[in-house]
């Protein structure tokens, strides 16, 4: 039973939990999620592997609160709080980022006011006082520098004729920023070389803490050297069909999805 | 050629319904000049070329139609920036509201008194750049405004203005009817600002006629009046001498009708100029047509047009820009780009790009786009924390940053971004 509030210490506290999730398309009367559970707890780092069309991308979505979807069943709580029922706004200010697999482009929105009106946005939300160019500048520029993002990149439109590298560090940069409890990461390391995927995972790792949780959607393997995870879920059909630790990543990398899809069929 | 009987009888009823104002000689014959010019094509209608998105009806009326004077307790634009003002109360110059009109560099002085002296520099121009952009499109209603126009301003540039003029147009009676001419002459090497805004009348017919010499340059930025009925015809007639600058930008919020047409004559080689404009319309009454003919007629000029529209609630957008190269006008860098960000499925835009170009060694582009607000960008946004509405709006302003762009005093710019944001905060709901 949810809800039930614990105060026994050492107990695992709940970050995100889901449940059951049944998704499908708006367009399309096509089934995506077909009941998946999932139950991510403070400070836990995750990892979804599948192969192409198993619904790990629409799984960040739905979270995340993109429109085309409809919720059949199931259901998904950020902290006990019921994160389907709020708006994409109001999930991100609960905690929750998503780090696109395809970071929007947005000419004519500079990066700097991009990251301030979302910081600002979600403090006003919060309750929070919003913070003042001064601070919000130190606290830019410090993050940008651990990132390798110059000052360019801060000024030019939000990933407007960013590389590859550049548009996912920029994500990564708004995960620093906003400080989010549960970070979803959607095939972050795709389009990346092997540099540039280290300097995201050092900055991932950097917001590694006790209350913050993260889930890496991925493909391959090679992420989860730099980001280790605690656990890994094979995600295939729109479920999840297997679960394990960082050694299932390695199975799949041995042996590919096929072994695994055997097993459970 | 007589006129069909429908046209005639609108333009001789117009034209009956007006009386000159006194001037001197040459005045006269430029005033009688431009009723015959009215009377040869007649006034507009809409089975016109050029009015065909654009119901010229109430703009030719010999009523015009009453426009309530929009109260509210915005500061005027401009207000905050050290300027020269000259204010016109329903057409009507006010001595006691303008500044002193002695500034270094500059002679200033109002129509009128132009008109009344039998030697003025004037004659050069008042109805000359009106009369020559008749051709090959007729702007009948350009002339009607040189012929009747009581009031507006001459000015000669000699030399890099200090500050920008400010001609500020009020409005405050409910069925005002309005004509002013501008002259405005910058010889070689000068530099001025030029800043127009308020709604002026309930109907408003304004002419600019500018001369920009050798290697001056014109900075031209105005804000239309935001009185949700007013209508307003402008005309803006320059010439440009080799290695001048142009640059006009024009926002528009509210009004009924607006039909803004921007005539430019490349003469002298290297010259270049830039029009762009911003329109925010929401309703069913917003119309605003932007009519911008740009002729290359010398070698390497550069022009520029950026229009962009923002409509909802049925509003209408138009644009109809061309760009003409002429034969000879080699290395001519011509571009123009139209775009209309529509908000919902009621609102139009129509937009006429047209390219004519008869020298072989030249660079044209040209684009017109209408869509929605991209929804993967705005999902973006809301997954970062920023409120659909805030979101919306700031997808807005990106989308006019292109326009916006083109205003060369950043503080201004950024002053007038300002001013979107409120209106785009007032209009939410």
């Amino acid at each position: 039973m949810n809800g039930t509030p614990s105060i026994v210490q050492n107990q695992r506290e709940e970050m995100l939990e889901i449940k059951g999730l049944q998704v499908k398309l708006e367009a399309e009367d096509k089934a995506i999620l077909k009941g998946v559970d999932l139950s991510i707890g403070a400070g836990e780092v995750h990892a979804i592997m599948g192969p192409n069309g198993s619904g790990k991308s629409t799984l960040s979505y739905v979270l995340a609160g993109r429109e085309g979807y409809v919720v059949t069943g199931g259901n998904a709580t950020l902290e006990g709080q019921d994160l389907l029922e709020l708006e994409p706004e109001a999930r991100a200010a609960a905690g929750l980022f998503l780090a696109f697999q395809y970071p929007v482009e947005i000419p004519g929105v500079g990066n700097m006011t991009f990251l301030r009106t979302a910081v600002n946005a979600q403090r006003k939300t919060r309750g929070e006082e919003e913070l003042s160019a001064a601070a919000f500048l130190k606290l830019v520029r410090e993050q940008a520098k651990a990132l390798k993002i110059d000052a360019d990149m801060l000024k030019r439109p939000v990933n407007v004729g960013f590389s590859g590298g550049e548009k996912k560090r920029n994500e990564i940069l708004q995960m620093a920023m906003l400080e989010p409890r549960m970070c979803i990461l959607d095939e972050t390391d795709s389009g990346l070389d092997v540099d540039a995927m280290k300097l995201v995972a050092d900055g991932v790792n950097a917001l590694r803490s006790a209350g913050r949780s993260f889930l890496v959607i991925t493909h391959y393997q090679r992420l989860l050297d730099h980001i280790a995870p605690d656990f890994v879920h094979i995600m295939a059909d729109g479920r999840i069909i297997k679960t394990g630790g960082p050694e299932l990543a390695l199975e799949v990398e041995q042996n590919g999805y096929a072994d695994i899809l055997a097993e459970v069929a | 050629m007589a006129l069909p009987k429908l046209r005639q009888d609108a333009t001789s009823a117009r034209l009956s319904a007006m009386v000159l104002p006194a001037g001197a000689n040459w005045a006269m014959e430029a005033r009688r000049a431009a009723v015959g010019r009215v009377a040869t094509s007649g006034l507009p209608q809409r089975r016109d070329e050029y009015w065909r998105y654009t119901d010229p009806a109430s703009l030719v009326s010999v009523e015009a139609g009453a426009a309530a004077v929009l109260q509210d307790n915005e500061t005027p634009v401009f207000d905050g920036f050290d300027r020269l003002r000259i204010v016109f109360v329903d057409g009507v110059f006010d001595a006691g509201a303008s500044d002193d009109l002695r500034l270094t560099g500059i002679e200033i002085e109002r129509l009128p008194e132009a008109m009344a002296k039998d030697i003025h520099w004037a004659k050069e121009l008042y109805g000359v750049l009106e009369a020559r952009g008749q051709k090959p499109v007729e702007r009948p209603l350009a002339a009607l405004n040189t012929a009747f126009a009581t009031d507006g301003v001459v000015i000669r540039v000699t030399a890099k203005v200090s500050k920008p003029v400010n001609l500020v147009y009020l409005h405050r009676d409910n069925s005002s009817d309005v004509a002013l001419h501008h002259l405005l002459r910058l010889e070689a090497g000068a530099e001025m600002t030029l800043l127009e805004n308020g709604p002026a009348a309930a109907r408003f017919s304004t002419v600019l006629e500018t001369e920009i010499g050798d290697g001056a340059r014109l900075h031209h930025i105005r804000v239309q009046g935001r009185d949700h009925e007013r209508r307003a015809v402008t005309h803006c007639f320059a010439r440009l001498g080799t290695q001048s600058h142009f640059k006009s930008f024009t926002l528009t919020l509210n009004g009924k009708l607006t039909r803004n047409e921007c005539i430019v004559d490349l003469t002298g080689n290297d010259a270049v100029a830039h029009v762009a404009g911003a329109a925010l319309g929401d309703g069913p009454d917003f119309l605003h047509d932007d009519t911008v003919f740009i002729t290359h007629d010398a070698l390497a000029c550069e022009s520029r047009q950026v229009f962009k529209k923002v409509l909802r609630n049925g509003a209408t957008g138009v644009f109809q820009g061309k760009i003409l190269v002429k034969p000879g006008a080699q290395k001519t860098d011509g571009y123009q780009i139209s775009q209309s960000l529509l908000l919902d499925d009621d609102s139009q835009f129509l937009a006429k790009p047209e390219l004519e170009i008869y020298a072989d060694d030249v660079v044209c582009s040209h684009g017109s786009t209408s869509g929605a607000i991209d929804d993967t960008a705005l999902f973006y946004l809301r997954s970062r924390g920023v409120p659909v509405q805030a979101a919306t709006d700031l997808l807005v302003l990106a989308f006019l940053a292109e326009a916006l762009d083109e205003i060369a005093d950043m503080r201004i710019a950024d002053d007038l971004r300002g001013r979107l944001e409120g209106w785009l905060a007032r209009r939410r709901r």
